[in-house]
């Protein structure tokens, strides 16, 4: 695309970071307060937080304050530079997951052709933050909390990378950019109007997807990782202050990125239906897409970030067998057929 | 022949850093006495692997390098190492001392095997990292190669790991 300025390669760069720092901090706080303060309290018949700015609109940074100044305590028998480091990884994570997300037309950080493959394997690396942070802490309490969530973690990454299968095949291709295009362009059976979301063929693929993002996330019904009523807080134990807000950002700016990724896999993420403005390739759409692209992706991520936190105010904890047995004798196996049956359709038509 | 101008200086530059990197990883892994510590040192030796992938512009075999070294293979690592002995600080029967009089001739006898492969198999071709008829980055020629010239090789792989898989179930069970 043409501007009308040229940006030094640094410039870019700059930008590029700049604006992955802001579409992970703002979803998680954005979540943090219409769902986690908000929403949580609507549902329990109560104000929540309303001092702080119009209806307690800037709690958010009362409490990033309130973490900040807090003493930062790292227990004596510790393992002093893995549980400093621990926390670090767990964000790096989300940042790295961000990076292939596409926003729109122009408005992407990168893309590459094994962009789906690579959201899988860089959601992973925050195992590893966790079993450190448990392992570091040297509290009972937090390795259990860490190998649980290992486990679990374990567990749910397969019916998440086996449900993607399904929109893999059906794009024929794991470019990001790619499958958006697509759920725009193609039509269903000749009526362009709506585009073709992938949720309208691959709705038990996209269930399987958000299960497993909700485990992944540890969030209730599946946080035996952090059970506070046995665990105390699992691996975030022994964590205080500004480290303990990190896991916290994490948690919340992971569920935005995952909504995100959501909403590209399965909801034709940043496009509008191009037949409606009679775009026929990624060349003719016109430059606005890239300032309304992040919109209708936020809203979409918003709609999805929703109903996990939903499920995590409405339901109680799953058992440690019950969710083992969940994963491996349920998800994997349903996610399984998905991809025997999209794979014979794909081939049939 | 090599010209001034076909020499890319950031690359170099980035390459060498990550190299210092993962020998500093590498000596590191040997030389910890704590076992977490050491896994943890091979995780970074691996994530330099993976960046070594990615500036040779093969995404996909980085990205694998991730997933299976770093989130699969080393979680699976740590997680037994904390299940069965994973005291925090030293812990000295880690240290093995006659060891490296295998250990080094093993790893010089690797570097010269895979340096002589290396230079042998590829001389002085020259890839097309980008423009007109570069493959680079293409998943599908990947594919293909692996479903159509390479397809015995593979199944013969999985029928390795399935026996693997099966032989761990057998030693596991009680039963």
């Amino acid at each position: 695309m043409n501007l009308a300025v040229t940006i030094p390669y640094w410039g870019q760069s700059l930008l590029r970071v700049l604006g992955g720092t802001v579409a992970v901090l703002l979803p998680a706080g954005t979540i943090v307060y219409l769902f986690l303060f908000k929403m949580m309290s609507f549902m329990q018949s109560r104000l929540g937080p309303m001092e702080a700015g119009p209806y307690g609109s800037m709690q958010l940074f009362a409490e990033v304050g309130k973490w900040l100044q807090k003493e930062d305590i790292t227990p004596a028998r510790a393992d002093k530079r893995v549980f400093r480091a621990a926390p670090l990884i767990v964000l790096v994570s989300t940042f790295l997951l961000v990076a292939v997300v596409p926003f729109g037309p122009d408005a992407y950080f990168t893309q590459f052709d094994a962009g789906i493959f690579y959201m899988l394997a860089v959601s992973s690396i925050s195992t590893l933050g966790i079993l450190m942070a448990g392992w570091s802490s040297a509290n009972k309490y937090s390795l259990l909390g860490g190998l649980r969530a290992a486990g679990q973690l374990i567990a749910y990454e397969l019916p998440m990378v086996l449900s993607v299968l399904g929109v893999v095949i059906q794009a024929g291709t794991m470019n990001l950019q790619t499958i958006v295009l697509k759920q725009n362009s193609d039509s269903i059976f000749g009526f362009d109007g709506l585009g073709y979301p992938y949720i309208a063929t691959q709705f038990v693929g996209f269930l399987v997807f958000m299960i497993a993002v909700q485990a992944e996330l540890t969030q209730t019904p599946f946080d035996m990782p952090i059970a506070e009523s046995e665990l105390v807080s699992g691996y975030m134990t022994e964590y205080s202050g500004f480290r303990f807000l990190i896991f916290f950002i994490a948690e919340f700016a992971t569920a935005g990125v995952f909504a995100l990724i959501a909403s590209v896999l399965f909801l034709g993420g940043w496009g509008i239906p191009f037949s409606w403005f009679g775009w026929d390739s990624v060349d003719s759409i016109d430059n606005w897409m890239n300032v309304a692209g992040p919109l209708v992706m936020i809203t979409k991520m918003m709609v999805l970030a929703g109903i996990i936190m939903w499920v995590r105010f409405s339901y109680p904890r799953f058992r440690e067998d019950q969710l083992q047995r969940f994963a491996w004798k349920v998800l994997i196996p349903v996610s399984l057929i998905n991809i025997m049956l999209t794979a014979i359709f794909k081939v049939a038509f | 022949m090599l010209l001034a101008s076909d020499i890319q200086v950031a690359q170099n530059i980035g390459f060498g850093i990550i190299a210092l990197v993962m020998v500093i990883g590498a000596l590191r892994v040997v030389t910890s006495s704590n076992v977490v510590h050491a896994a943890l040192w091979l995780i970074a030796v691996m994530a330099g692997a993976a960046a070594q992938y990615l500036l040779l512009s093969a995404e996909f075999v980085a990205v694998t390098q991730v997933l299976v070294y770093i989130g699969a293979v080393m979680v699976l690592f740590l997680f037994g190492v904390m299940l069965t002995r994973a005291k925090l600080g030293k812990d000295v029967d880690l240290d093995n001392a006659g060891a490296w009089k295998i250990g080094a001739p093993v790893a010089l006898l690797l570097l010269g095997v895979m340096g002589y492969v290396l230079v042998k198999g590829f001389d002085d071709t020259k890839i097309a990292v980008s423009g007109e008829g570069s493959t680079v980055g293409q998943n599908s020629l990947l594919s293909d190669k692996i479903f159509s010239t390479y397809a015995l090789p593979f199944w013969a792989l999985s029928f390795v790991l399935l026996a693997a898989v099966i032989g761990a179930i057998v030693l596991a069970r009680k039963d």
